[in-house]
């Protein structure tokens, strides 16, 4: 019971007035991003990065944690208000739950959806828990050639499994890398993509980076195709639930989890699948078939558990692996490097007591949400209201204090504002923004992992495979890559066997 | 592809052909990006640097020659018929032409930003950047708009500058206060 006893030393460090504090600080601003349109929780934590040359790691990582939860609590409400999901997670629960709310059923929608995310982020988080130290065993004797496998594995899930063509997942990645390359080597000193020019020698700031492609590019794409005419939210009472709505939703709340933190922590993450798949279940398992599509209770309460729990499966697969699959915990590693932290097998072992405060404070932050939400929903549901026009100046504001803060450079700002731009095209063109960043993030430490590997087994190829764990990792990218090809073998198989059967 | 090819007359023209195929902008940005990154490559004098079996040029060449590939994959996917999917959104109403003329704007008040911050200082600069925008996003409330963009300005520099310690250039303003 040693995670036990760990954990229960993280709720020490949690606990104390100043974490709490910004654990605080995190659920409200974290609801207040979901609610609001626009802004998704990439984008806040992107925004709030150069703080984080203020705080200590523990406090900032109590905060970033927390905006990832509230921004799934937030999320559900813009949905089932308005009926337009900001963020990919709270998609489902718009097709339940607005016509809930048009029916007059808007306040059980919303608590169903709160007590949802409650027990999905709460079930989510005992398995990490539970996973952490067997990852830790693992982690033993991890080595270059090892970390390389695990970052070539990200590469190719994020740009195979999500998103819908692979061309332009893998266009995007290699963005990002060329991005990655920019200023000196690190093995070397030689400069790269500088031009010469002494700004671009050390590199471009990942803060810059993930500020102009989240914050600039999404503000500048709303700006290219901006709703005219605001829509109005459905007004709503406080949420609650009658004994007959607690009857139908008990159940989905407590399956969700079930589908929801295995499909977060595998790097086909994401919570737009499993959401899905719970709706599906739900749908099918419910006595109340009939209502599906007209406001069913079941198809909020499962997808938005599931939601949750896929949010605590991502950052488990971030910080026991090193391997962020949702963008939200891709800004998240970018700011454990700025801290010269490396997320992965062998950081339960040195920052152990960060990450165990991390973990408690996940905790703290849900019973806080709970306590926010459920009494404060159609406060909440207020901020809807705001003039489209400061809320996007806004963004610009904040995106061009940010990306100033780094280092005080003017030029920082045109950089900036570039690579806005190659986020506006990327967003008009389907390029999907994940493995870019991701690109931009892990690039760079993927080249000095695969050089060292090499270094090691003196130029030989077969110093990259020359572990059980790096063959496991090849084993699973080459059927990712794959799986297109078999796909279609298998369904050419089955073709072949139902006209004989 | 070349002019010929539409003057001989085989097939639709390539105005035809191109039409609503902005996308292949992308694979033009894609592979000018890509010959640069080899560019980069080959005026590269590391034979000093070399150390250990990979030097600094390997990766930059793998990238590289994988941006050129995936260009040409790209166009070849257009071509055929595929499209990007353009993202949605909240606030997003993709019916709409896009408003090339807004984003514009918002990059010339951004732009001024840049240049201003220095010489006036932030509080000022930063007003401009937030009134600048909201009137090119739309919002045309002449007594509201500076009122809001002055005080954000101005609290923004004092939780920076005194709370979290981040420095941001005062300019003349705070001189005189």
């Amino acid at each position: 019971m040693d995670s036990l006893n760990s954990l229960i030393e993280g709720f020490g460090t949690a606990l104390t007035p100043t974490h709490l504090l910004w654990a605080a600080v995190g659920v409200l601003l974290g609801t207040a991003i979901g609610v609001l349109p626009g802004i998704g929780p990439a984008m806040a934590l992107a925004l709030l990065l150069p703080v984080t040359y203020a705080l200590d790691p523990t406090a900032a990582f109590i905060m970033f944690a927390s905006i990832y939860y509230g921004g799934m609590f937030g999320g559900s409400t813009t949905s089932i208000l308005l009926n337009t999901p900001g963020e990919t997670a709270a998609v489902v629960a718009a097709i339940e739950g607005h016509p809930m709310a048009r029916a007059g059923r808007g306040s059980q929608a919303l608590a169903a959806a709160a007590i949802g995310h409650f027990t999905g982020g709460m079930i989510g988080t005992i398995l990490l828990v539970a996973l952490a130290p067997f990852v830790a065993e693992l982690a033993v004797d991890i080595g270059a050639a090892d970390y390389f496998a695990i970052m070539v594995l990200a590469f190719i899930a994020v740009t195979s499994v999500l998103g819908s063509s692979r061309i332009r997942g893998f266009a995007s990645l290699l963005i990002g890398l060329t991005i990655g390359l920019v200023g000196l080597d690190r093995l070397t000193g030689q400069q790269r993509l500088t031009f010469g020019t002494l700004e671009l020698a050390d590199g471009i700031d990942v803060v810059i980076v993930a500020v102009g492609l989240f914050a600039i590019g999404e503000a500048l794409y709303v700006a290219l195709y901006l709703r005219r005419g605001t829509q109005e939210p459905i007004p709503v009472g406080r949420p609650w639930l009658g004994r007959e709505d607690l009857r139908r939703t008990w159940k989905p709340w407590l399956r969700g989890p079930l589908i929801g933190f295995p499909f977060g922590a595998v790097p086909a993450g994401g919570a737009e699948i499993p959401t899905f798949l719970s709706y599906v279940t739900e749908k099918r398992l419910s006595k109340h078939k009939d209502e599906f599509g007209k406001g069913a209770i079941e198809g909020v309460a499962g997808p938005e558990s599931t939601a949750s729990a896929s949010a605590s499966g991502t950052i488990s697969a971030m910080l026991t692996l090193g391997l962020p699959t949702t963008a939200t915990t891709a800004v998240m590693l970018a700011a454990f490097q700025t801290y010269g932290i490396q997320p992965g097998p062998l950081l339960f072992e040195r920052e152990s007591s960060l990450v165990w405060a991390l973990i408690a404070s996940l905790f703290v932050g849900l019973v806080m949400l709970l306590a926010l939400n459920l009494p404060l929903a159609p406060l909440w549901a207020k901020l809807l209201r705001i003039p489209r026009q400061y809320l996007y100046a806004g963004i610009l504001f904040f995106a061009a204090v940010g990306a100033y803060a780094v280092s005080s450079q003017p030029l920082d700002l045109v950089i900036l504002l570039v690579i806005g731009l190659v986020g506006l095209l990327m967003r008009r063109f389907g390029l999907p923004v994940l493995p870019a960043v991701l690109g931009v993030i892990l690039g760079p430490s993927a080249e000095l992992q695969l050089r060292r590997a090499l270094q090691i087994s003196d130029g030989s190829l077969s110093g990259l495979v020359n572990s059980p764990f790096a063959v496991t990792v090849y084993v699973v990218v080459g059927l990712i890559v794959l799986w297109p090809l078999l796909r279609r073998l298998l369904l050419r198989r089955e073709r072949e066997r139902t006209p004989v059967a | 592809m070349n002019d010929t090819t539409t003057n001989t007359g085989t097939g639709p023209g390539l105005r035809e052909r191109l039409r609503g195929r902005s996308e292949l902008g992308v694979c033009v940005l894609l592979f000018a990006l890509g010959l640069l990154v080899l560019g980069d490559v080959l005026t590269m004098n590391t034979d000093f640097a070399q150390r250990g079996p990979v030097g600094p040029k390997t990766v930059p060449t793998v990238v590289g020659i994988a941006l050129l590939v995936v260009a040409v994959l790209l166009a070849v996917d257009v071509l055929r018929g595929g499209r990007g999917q353009a993202e949605g959104g909240e606030d997003v109403d993709l019916d709409r032409s896009g408003d090339w003329r807004t984003v514009g704007l918002l990059v010339g008040v951004f732009l001024a930003n840049a240049a201003l911050i220095q010489p006036l200082g932030f509080p000022i600069s930063g007003a401009l950047l937030f009134w600048g925008s909201a009137y090119a996003l739309g919002s045309r409330a002449y007594d509201r708009d500076p009122l809001i963009a002055a005080g954000l300005s101005v609290v923004t520099f004092f939780v920076f500058d005194t709370l979290l310690g981040t420095p941001l250039p005062g300019g003349p303003l705070m001189e005189v206060l």
